[in-house]
């Protein structure tokens, strides 16, 4: 079977204008919403208490809440997670309590045993911000890494491709969450760093045939180049993203509540990174007036690694 | 173009794989309710222990599946939770007080698996039930005890060498030695000097008197912290083995943090009370010449003693100078005296002697005992939430000193279930400085086991889509393609397994991924060979430079997200190094299963003869 008979000869880089333009307006977007809605973060990341618990019954909301606020807790934000019998308790750092006392005054509270508490989470302050900071440096060293690693293996002008890329695939991926008020956890920021590496994977594997093709190819304009490689790889492509997204759907609808989250930023990061192999990365090549002669002699490309600023 | 692998290639792959089924074989067993008894004192156990334990139900007649040996601890094996509840106790009140019993579950692993020291993955907290916690070390509190054991060593030194001074006060990270006049302050310097080598002076001067500040030099004040640490750790062990649990992990993490993960424990609240807890015990005498009313009126304690307040909240005036703290206390024990509930303690010769100089002296005054707790509470300030520290002090127990006594004595003033926590907080050793909890995860057993189930349905599901995927659309290669995938997965058990670290939630999504991310390279490669056979090559020359070809765009790729994955695993934390962990271990595994694996069969299959046509 095959999805695309022959090697195709669609026009990519002859449409990339429009491409670029909804890009943009995708990322703008994004940017904006993360400017005024903000991410929906975790208690990872602000700090606060995260309780679970689950009832016999059928749980209902408004209950749990009024008994919560009898306790003193009026603030606490009561959802259900999963199921009806579900329900999960958010609360901010409470004053003049640690997490243990926090934990045993909502249990006292809400009147349940011990035993239908099914998750607790508890993150001081100073800790969410330090899981922050760290996350955040995560992002920015797996980027530069990557840069470095692309450099050093193609050309400067294929690694700010690969990244306007990769930034763009995160930055859509966050304005996702940021437009949906989505939970942003810890595991959503691991599923973001996998995003980094999934785009990149698809940039590169375009990016190494259009090497091939500058090579073998001598003499070719650099955007035919572009759209011949780009034509050869799609199937590729495509069909590594169909198995990926796959095993995503089957981990979103199997894989439990607390890992959903998790399974929605790689959905999106897949779909947006498959988009941005196509488009972004040999776009901003192509902006950057890549040539053969950037791809021929060894000693050049050193030069040139050199000149990096 | 031939496409033979040499025979050793062949023999590697079959190598890698029959490993690999080995290491992943004890996964499929499952596990079994047991108890686990190891000495608390640490030393391993031996055979001699194994066949007390078998002796010992077989006697009860509870039914077990058997017990063995595994690092130095039995570990006991039932066919049902009911029969290890019931044996619990019976094995508590024969093997005596100098074992640990916790329960716990052992994999169900064959005894010739087991005698390899092959073992199944260990599954994370997110994945068993049970506890995550993480303190902070109190820095600071660390150098002030320090600093108010030096305030008591420079007063006794002092009136040893007939130094005359007029005050000796300790604060956070200095004590000041308040003198007479300049020759006494030369002679206190000499004195201190001789003494001690891990104080830096600091001639100074106090109200008009001369003065000396004595401070710790900055690599003693780094040694202290680290000692507070360390000796943090060992007291947090010791109270973890008194709740008896099985594999505890107690460790630092980073500067001034500790870890603490107890598998299977539900009562997160009981935990950290025992573990958790910072209080000690200090004794002083009662000032009795000042009015503690008059005190508690003004607000201000007369020079040389502090006001506390008792448990009734009247006041109480206790001399500043301690006489002995409770890391002086070796040994403790609860019980009841004149029918109130108390603590028998003893101490060390250090301490006794101060005991009994003081006790010598002071017949018919009073003495009071101070039980200090270092609590942090959140508090806001100026619209921000930050943490505070407090100490929490009481006066428990006020008693007139009736005769001489030093190391062994006992303290009243507690509720039964107090005196019995108290007793084992001082045996367990105090903490060289306050804890306080930053971070908590508690995940039930049910949970648990949800998490495990729904992780493996997942991997199920989302492996067998792949699979039928690959079949219809490469057909025979397809086949090659899902060997490889079953392989890349019963390597990464494998690997989990022999590293033994925790298998965590994200670690399963983790997997998930690599599956759909692990086919990658095939599909470039098999992609390219229909290029090359759509190009008119022959299938042979297709196979090899497919092969070849693809080579590069599949090291290229991995190596990226391997980068990637690396990063998460140096910066990120618990449940997202899970994630990091399986995702490298898996990028790794399929590069060899998807190129040199499918390769074996591609060639086994179509190697070596003449091909007119590829089922591709």
């Amino acid at each position: 079977m095959q999805l695309i008979g022959k090697t195709t000869n669609i026009d990519f880089m002859g449409r990339r204008r429009p491409a670029v333009a909804i890009s943009l307006l995708l990322a703008i977007g994004s940017i904006v919403a993360l400017v005024s809605n903000g991410l929906a973060f975790g208690i990872d990341f602000t700090g606060g208490v995260l309780v679970e618990v689950g009832y016999e019954q059928d749980a209902n909301l408004s209950d749990v809440r009024s008994k919560l606020e009898a306790g003193g807790f009026d603030d606490a934000i009561v959802q259900h997670f999963g199921t009806a019998q579900d329900v999960l308790i958010r609360l901010m750092p409470v004053e003049n309590m640690d997490g243990n006392q926090v934990r045993e005054e909502i249990l006292a509270a809400l009147g349940v045993p011990r035993e239908q508490l099914r998750r607790v989470e508890f993150v001081g302050p100073q800790v969410g911000q330090e899981l922050a900071e760290t996350g955040a440096l995560a992002m920015l060293v797996a980027i530069i890494m990557i840069l470095i690693y692309v450099a050093l293996r193609f050309q400067w002008k294929f690694a700010v491709g690969a990244v306007v890329a990769l930034v763009h695939d995160v930055v859509l991926t966050l304005g996702f969450f940021a437009v949906l008020q989505l939970d942003f956890d810890l595991s959503v920021l691991a599923a973001v760093l996998a995003v980094i590496g999934y785009s990149l994977n698809d940039t590169i594997v375009v990016f190494d045939r259009i090497r091939e093709n500058m090579l073998s190819v001598r003499g070719g304009e650099p955007v035919d180049i572009m759209n011949t490689s780009i034509n050869q790889m799609l199937a590729r492509t495509l069909i590594t993203g169909i198995t990926t997204l796959l095993v995503l759907i089957a981990l979103f609808f199997l894989g439990g509540e607390t890992i959903r989250p998790f399974s929605i930023a790689l959905i999106v990061g897949v779909i947006v990174g498959t988009y941005s192999s196509i488009y972004a990365a040999s776009a901003t090549a192509l902006g950057l007036n890549v040539t053969v002669q950037d791809l021929l002699p060894p000693e050049k490309s050193d030069e040139e690694i050199d000149d990096l600023p | 173009m031939q496409n033979k692998y040499p025979s050793w290639v062949n023999m590697l792959v079959a190598a890698v794989v029959m490993f690999g089924l080995l290491f992943a074989l004890p996964n499929l067993y499952g596990e079994d309710p047991a108890i686990q008894a190891a000495l608390e004192n640490g030393e391993p156990l031996n055979d001699t222990a194994v066949a007390r334990v078998e002796q010992v139900l077989s006697g009860q007649g509870i039914e077990t599946i058997g017990a063995y040996l595994d690092e130095g601890r039995v570990m006991i094996r039932f066919p049902d939770d009911e029969s290890a509840f019931r044996a619990k106790p019976k094995l508590e009140e024969t093997l005596g007080e100098q074992y640990i019993l916790a329960q716990t579950l052992a994999p169900r692993t064959p005894g010739w698996l087991r005698a390899l020291g092959i073992k199944p993955m260990s599954l994370g907290l997110d994945l068993r039930g049970g506890v995550h916690f993480l303190f902070e070390v109190d820095m600071e509190k660390a150098i002030a005890q320090v600093m108010e054991n030096y305030e008591r060593d420079f007063k006794t030194l002092l009136r040893e060498q007939d130094i005359r001074y007029k005050t000796v006060r300790s604060s956070a990270d200095r004590v000041v030695i308040v003198l007479r006049n300049q020759e006494d302050q030369d002679a206190a310097r000499r004195a201190i000097t001789e003494e001690s080598t891990e104080v830096q002076l600091l001639d100074t001067t106090s109200g008009g008197d001369p003065a000396i500040e004595v401070q710790l030099t900055d690599i003693t004040t780094r040694q202290r912290q680290d000692f507070a640490i360390e000796q943090n750790i060992t007291t947090l062990r010791n109270r973890v083995n008194e709740l008896g649990v099985a594999e505890p992990v107690v460790q630092r993490q980073g500067l001034d943090r500790i870890v603490v993960q107890l598998p299977g424990v539900r009562d997160s609240a009981r935990a950290i009370d025992v573990i958790g807890a910072t209080a000690t015990l200090s004794f002083h005498l009662v000032d009795e010449a000042n009015n503690p009313l008059e005190a508690e009126r003004s607000g201000r304690a007369p020079p040389g003693s502090r006001l506390y307040q008792d448990r009734n909240g009247r006041p109480v005036l206790l001399k500043r100078d301690t006489i002995v703290t409770g890391d002086q206390i070796t040994d403790a024990s609860s019980g009841f005296t004149e029918g109130q509930s108390a603590v028998f303690v003893d101490l060390d010769p250090k301490g006794a002697r101060r005991m009994l100089e003081t006790t010598q002296n002071n017949i018919d005054r009073g003495m009071g005992v101070v039980f200090k707790e270092e609590k942090r509470r959140t508090v806001n300030r100026g619209g921000q939430t930050v943490e505070e520290n407090y100490t929490d002090e009481q006066v428990i127990s006020v008693a007139t000193i009736r005769g001489v006594f030093s190391n062994s004595f006992q303290i009243t003033g507690l509720t039964s279930t107090e005196a019995r926590d108290l007793a084992l907080l001082l045996r367990a050793g105090s903490l060289a400085a306050p804890i306080y909890l930053v971070e908590e995860r508690t995940i039930g057993p049910s949970l648990g086991q949800e998490n495990v189930d729904q992780g493996r349905l997942a991997v199920i599901v989302g492996f067998l889509t792949v699979v039928v995927f690959m079949l219809v659309y490469y057909r025979l290669f397809g086949v090659f393609a899902n060997m490889a995938l079953l392989v890349n997965v019963v390597m990464i058990v494998a690997l989990l397994s022999l590293l033994q670290a925790s298998l965590t939630l994200p670690g399963i999504a983790g997997i998930v991924l690599t599956v759909g991310m692990a086919v990658d390279a095939n599909v470039l490669i098999f992609e390219r060979i229909r290029e090359e056979l759509r190009n008119g090559n022959t299938p042979q020359a297709a196979i090899h430079s497919g092969y070849e070809k693809a080579f590069s765009s599949i090291a290229d790729a991995n190596i990226t997200t391997l980068i990637a994955a690396l990063v998460l695993w140096t910066l990120g934390s618990g449940p997202i190094r899970g994630f990091a962990v399986t995702l490298s271990l898996g990028i790794m595994t399929s590069m060899f299963t998807a190129i040199v694996g499918t390769r074996a069969l591609v060639n086994l299959v179509y190697g070596g003869k003449r091909v007119e046509k590829l089922a591709i």
